[in-house]
Order: structure tokens, then C-alpha cells, then sequence
């Protein structure tokens, strides 16, 4: 399944019932460099919309919000020691967790790429 | 020699025509080492006679064996070394220091010189109660003006920061709430996506939830967002007024009006209260509690010189949880109501050591009295005049984030450097350079690349002239397109240059550690 964004600049990619969550290009930019990452800890139930995890740069801490509700599988462990990745490779090595859905239906409202594009043009 | 010590940074040498010196110093601006790095072990500043020996070991087997490495210097060493240090930091005493949300004024003499009185410096917070009736009648004093200045009915003396404060303010919400048998229920707190990060972080503390309320297009409190944000879930509201932005928040009545209405409380940050002293009270906006940073307002020592101090001002729904210790006449004389007194209220317990900060009390009352109530309003009328003429000296240059006057600082995105490749942390670095300590930059978060400029109204007309010169050559520089790498590279002229931030937060190094050639050295 392709990516989907919410309006807080997180991404999920599905594969079968669990979701990959991590932080937008635009997103990384915007933080500059990422020096710590909270990640959530599996077996952890999340809400949809809760903070879920804190991405720290050199300018600011902000809260992750999950796109979708379910239980968390696991957390990007890697970024502990190599916050970096996010900047590097925020829709790839970067990504945050991951989290078993608990209700598909939680993506209909976010973006697609052509939509999350647009928005992001609408922005600067 | 080279005495940089492998330290990144280093001093000015490529770009620069000036030879290198054979010191590494530059005239007075000295390559200073560690102080771990100086000296010679055993070396003693003071002349101790050998303790006597002893039959009996006392240490029970506990005595140590190993060095401890302190390191050996004289007398004159540490005073030169600490006088070096020293005269590489800015400071107040120095020049402008814009930094916004700090409120970095003149700290006067006449509060250093009242705070030594020895009848005020040389107290002991244990000393009888019969010996200090006037440090209690002082303490009561600045509470009298705290009140009075706020249209509050109580305050509470003890916190020892602004954080501190709020966590004070919060902890009476939370013990107002479960006299009321709502603790459980409601534990949202709303904080405004402009808040000092202190105020979420305090929430979050105390166990309450978090819950950003969004600003709206002209930088203050969306009213439709934090009433459809208000319910029988929620807490308190905590907002700075005038906001982060530098904003007056216009609506603040409906706002008090809104949060009452649904049954929450209303925690007002007051690190921007020199902007309204004399002006405004907190007390007839509906405000339940509000700390007042001493060190901010009231013109007491930013650290370095003493420590913070943020007495809570309360309403009288809260006033009953003040926490001890209570400063209570009884006739002519003053007692101190210590834990477990019998008081009129149901003190929430105690925050902090003895009685808060004499000292600060003391400086704050100082300025307090030598202002008097139209001086302390000259004052808050002379910050809010000089953050506006800074922002109207500088609007055609850089980019205002608001529309409109502002209240005690000046707030400025970074659109005008949109496409330059400066930014804002560049634009900061070259202040350094032309002698200017930094304005607060990208806080508030809801502003793009922010710059928060708060002059407060310690600066004569012809130094704010100057730094306005100095920020609009710069801002004229950074928008000719040609002078991204010159940004780049500032500071030139500091004694280090541009540290390397993420790697200092990524791998911090926290403690110094003898590397091998020293201590071969050193033996």
C-alpha cells in the first residue's frame, strides 16, 4: 500500500494490519537536526492523534502523533543512537514505529502524496 | 604552544589576514585552558599545618587510597583564571542584551547595596524568630506590593523560580480541585501553542494532560478553539499575558469568562508581567494564580549574581493552599506558621527550604520603592515604547510576524531572509560578531525562524539607535543575495567559532577527563 500523511506531518505505510509511522521530508527540514528520539515501547495501546513519541532537534521538541490507533509492535530502537537517521532518510531508516492498526478506517482522513504535496506547497 | 587543547572551534585564524600569534592569545582575549589543566598536583593556594597523628582511625577502614585529581594552583592562579573567564562572558553590565522572554534589564545598584545591609546580608534562616521581625516585616512588605500591583488577594513567598512558581500555582489548582472532589476527572490542561515550554512541561509533572490550543491568525488564543476545547475534563488554562508573541491578548476576559464557566481555573504565566506593571491587574482579568519572576520584573539578578525567585500570586479560591511557610502577625510582632501550624486555610505542604529567597526579596523590594507605583509604570510604559521602536525602526528591513504594535518585545519571522540562504541562526551568529548578544530565536515555535527581540527599558535612545543600525546593515546584507557564506561563517570574532550543536547534543561530553599525555605529565 502506498504512503499516507496526516496534517501533523507524520507518514504511515501499511503492509498487512501494521503501519510504519515516521516524520515527513518537510517535516525534518523544518526541525533541522534531530539529536534525540522518544520512541514508544511495543505492547504500548495508542490512540489516534495521541503523542505517541518526542523528536528533539537542535531548535525545538515535538510531539509525534500517531495517524492511526492500535497497539505498537515496535519502536525504532537504531535511533537511539543514530537520531540522525531521520534526517537522512526520514521515509526510510528514520521511520518511529510501528503499530498493529486496530481500525483501517483510521486512514481514510490522511493524505496522499499528490494531496500531502499540496499541502505542504500551501504552507510556505 | 598550542593551547587550544584539540577544542573545536578554536580561534580566528583562516579568513583572517592577522597572523597567527605565538601564544595562541589574541591581545586580551586569552586562549584560556581548563583549570584542570593548569597548576601542578600537590601545589596549595593556603599554608595548613600537617594534622596531628592520630592513634585511633576513625574512618573505619573507610579512608582514601587513591588521588582525587583536583588541581594544585595558587591563590593568584584561580583569580586570574576565574577574572579570564569571566571577562570572555556578556552580560548585562556589558551592553543591549536583547533576548526575548528573559526580560534582561538593569539589575540597579541600590539593590546590591541594600541586600548587603548587614542587618539583611549577614541573616541566618535559623536564627530566633525575636531577631529577624524585620526581614518578616520586609518579606510582608513586597508581598503588600505583589498583591497590590496584581489586584490579587494572596501571594505565596517561597518558590524559588518561575518554574518553581508554577508548579506552585498548579499544585493549589490540583489541591483546590480535589477539595472539590474533581482531581480525578478533570486532568486536561489547555496551553496555548505559543506557552513557554515550562507551562506543558509543569502540567505533564503534576499528571495532567496536555492539550495545545492553536493561535489564530493574529498570534493570540483562537476563542473558538479553546472553548470547543473546554469541558468537565479540563483543569486549568495556563497563558502568558501579554503572549510569547509580544501580543496583548485582547480577549482575555471572554477567555477568563469561558474557562470559569466550565468549571477550570485560569493560570496566568507572568514572565511578561513588565510589560503591564502599573497598567494592568491580573486580578481583574479573572487570572486564579500568577507567578511573577523577581529576576524578570523586578530586576533581581539573572543567576551568576543570585539565584531566581517566583512568588505566586493566588485568588481567593486558591489563596486557602498556599503552602507554607506563612509569614503571620499576631499584634505588633511577626511569626513564621512552619509545617503543621494551625493557619486559616489547608496549606498544600511546603515547596522549598526556610522562607524563599531574602535576598531576592530584599533587591525586588529595593526596586520596588525606589520606583514607587508611577515609577514602576514608567518602567512597564518605557519597555512596551522601546520594543515598538525597535519594531518600527527595523519593519522595513525584516518581517514582522504580527500586524500592529507589540507589547514589551519585538517579533520578527524570517521571511525576509526567504531565499537568501541565511537563516536564522546565522543571522543570530553575526550579531556576536558586531558586538550584540543574540535575541531570542526560534521561540515562539508558531512563528517561522523566529526572532524575539525584547530591549526592555533599560537602554538609552542612541544604544538602541546603535543596535538598530547594526541589525538593519545586517539585515541589508543578509537580503543582497551574495553573503550567505559570510553568515555562514560567524562568528569570526568570538573566542570560538561556530560550535558544532548537534554533535554537543548527540554526544555530549559532560565531564572532563585527563587525556594519557597529561597524565604522564602530571607524574
Amino acid at each position: 500500500m502506498s504512503v499516507k500523511y496526516s496534517n501533523e506531518h507524520e507518514w504511515i505505510r501499511v503492509e498487512g494490519d501494521v503501519g510504519t509511522v515516521g516524520i515527513s521530508q518537510y517535516a525534518q527540514e523544518q526541525l533541522g537536526d534531530v539529536v534525540f528520539v522518544d520512541v514508544p515501547q511495543a505492547g504500548r495501546k495508542i490512540a489516534k492523534g495521541e503523542s505517541v513519541a518526542v523528536v528533539e532537534s537542535v531548535k525545538a521538541a515535538s510531539d509525534i502523533y500517531t495517524p492511526a490507533s492500535g497497539e505498537v509492535t515496535e519502536g525504532n530502537a537504531a535511533l537511539a543512537d543514530a537520531p540522525g537517521d531521520i534526517n537522512a532518510d526520514p521515509m526510510g531508516k528514520g521511520w518511529i514505529f510501528k503499530v498493529k492498526l486496530a481500525d483501517p478506517a483510521d486512514l481514510d482522513g490522511l493524505m496522499d502524496q499528490a494531496a500531502y504535496d499540496e499541502f505542504v506547497k500551501s504552507l510556505s | 604552544m598550542d593551547r587550544s587543547q584539540g577544542r573545536t572551534g578554536g580561534i580566528v585564524s583562516g579568513g583572517n589576514p592577522a597572523p597567527a600569534t605565538f601564544t595562541g592569545n589574541r591581545a586580551l582575549q586569552i586562549e584560556e585552558p581548563l583549570i584542570f589543566e593548569m597548576g601542578q598536583p600537590g601545589r596549595c593556594g593556603v599554608d595548613l599545618p600537617e594534622p596531628p597523628p592520630t592513634r585511633n582511625d576513625r574512618l573505619n577502614g573507610l579512608r582514601r587510597l587513591g588521588e582525587i585529581g583536583l588541581p594544585g594552583l595558587s591563590e593568584p592562579q584561580v583569580v586570574q583564571h576565574y577574572t579570564r573567564l569571566s571577562q570572555k562572558n556578556y552580560a548585562i553590565d556589558m551592553g543591549v542584551y536583547p533576548l526575548g522572554s528573559c526580560t534582561m534589564k538593569h539589575n540597579p545598584r541600590i539593590n546590591e547595596k541594600v541586600a548587603r545591609f548587614a542587618g539583611i546580608g549577614d541573616l541566618h534562616p535559623l536564627q530566633p524568630v525575636s531577631t529577624v521581625q524585620g526581614a518578616l516585616e520586609l518579606i510582608d512588605r513586597l508581598a503588600h506590593w505583589l498583591k497590590t500591583l496584581t489586584g490579587m488577594p494572596a501571594v505565596a513567598m517561597s518558590p524559588a523560580a518561575g518554574a518553581h512558581g508554577e508548579m506552585c500555582g498548579m499544585m493549589a489548582i490540583a489541591a483546590a480541585l480535589e477539595a472539590k472532589g474533581e482531581r480525578a476527572q478533570r486532568r486536561t490542561v489547555l496551553a496555548p501553542e505559543s506557552a513557554h515550554g515550562t507551562n506543558p512541561a509543569t502540567a505533564a509533572a503534576l499528571g495532567f494532560t496536555v492539550k495545545p490550543i492553536p493561535a489564530n491568525e493574529a498570534g493570540r488564543v483562537d476563542l473558538g478553539a479553546l472553548k470547543a476545547a473546554l469541558g468537565p475534563d479540563v483543569a486549568a488554562i495556563m497563558l502568558t499575558n501579554p503572549n510569547t508573541c509580544g501580543l496583548f491578548e485582547s480577549e482575555i476576559v471572554e477567555i477568563s469568562s469561558a474557562v470559569h464557566a466550565a468549571g477550570a481555573y485560569f493560570y496566568c504565566d507572568g514572565a511578561n508581567f513588565n510589560a503591564i506593571v502599573g497598567r494592568v491587574r491580573p486580578g481583574d482579568l479573572g487570572v486564579d494564580c500568577m507567578h511573577i519572576n523577581l529576576h524578570k520584573t523586578f530586576s533581581t539578578p539573572h543567576g551568576g549574581g543570585g539565584p531566581g525567585a517566583g512568588p505566586v500570586v493566588l485568588s481567593a479560591a486558591l489563596a486557602p493552599y498556599a503552602p507554607y511557610p506563612w509569614i503571620v502577625k499576631n499584634g505588633d510582632s511577626w511569626t513564621i506558621a512552619e509545617d503543621g501550624a494551625r493557619v486559616d486555610g489547608q496549606p498544600l505542604g511546603r515547596l522549598k527550604a526556610f522562607h524563599g529567597q531574602m535576598g531576592m526579596f530584599t533587591r525586588a523590594l529595593a526596586y520596588i520603592m525606589s520606583h514607587g507605583a508611577d515609577g514602576l509604570k514608567q518602567a512597564s510604559e518605557d519597555a512596551v515604547l522601546s520594543a515598538n521602536y525597535v519594531m518600527a525602526a527595523l519593519k522595513d528591513v525584516m518581517t514582522p510576524a504580527f500586524d500592529g504594535p507589540c507589547m514589551h518585545e519585538a517579533l520578527f519571522d524570517d521571511g525576509f531572509l526567504k531565499d537568501t540562504g541565511v537563516s536564522t541562526l546565522d543571522f543570530a551568529k553575526a550579531m556576536i560578531d558586531e558586538g550584540y548578544h543574540p535575541m531570542t530565536m526560534y521561540f515562539p515555535l508558531v512563528v517561522h525562524g523566529a526572532m524575539l527581540i525584547e530591549p526592555t527599558e533599560s537602554q538609552a535612545k542612541e544604544d538602541l539607535d546603535l543596535f538598530i543600525g547594526a541589525l538593519r546593515s545586517l539585515a541589508e546584507r543578509a537580503t543582497s543575495g551574495k553573503a550567505a557564506e559570510d553568515f555562514k561563517a560567524a562568528p569570526r570574532f568570538a573566542p570560538r567559532r561556530r560550535l558544532d550543536e548537534t554533535l554537543a547534543a548527540r554526544k555530549p561530553v559532560l565531564r572532563w577527563r585527563p587525556s594519557n599525555s597529561f597524565k604522564q605529565a602530571a607524574e
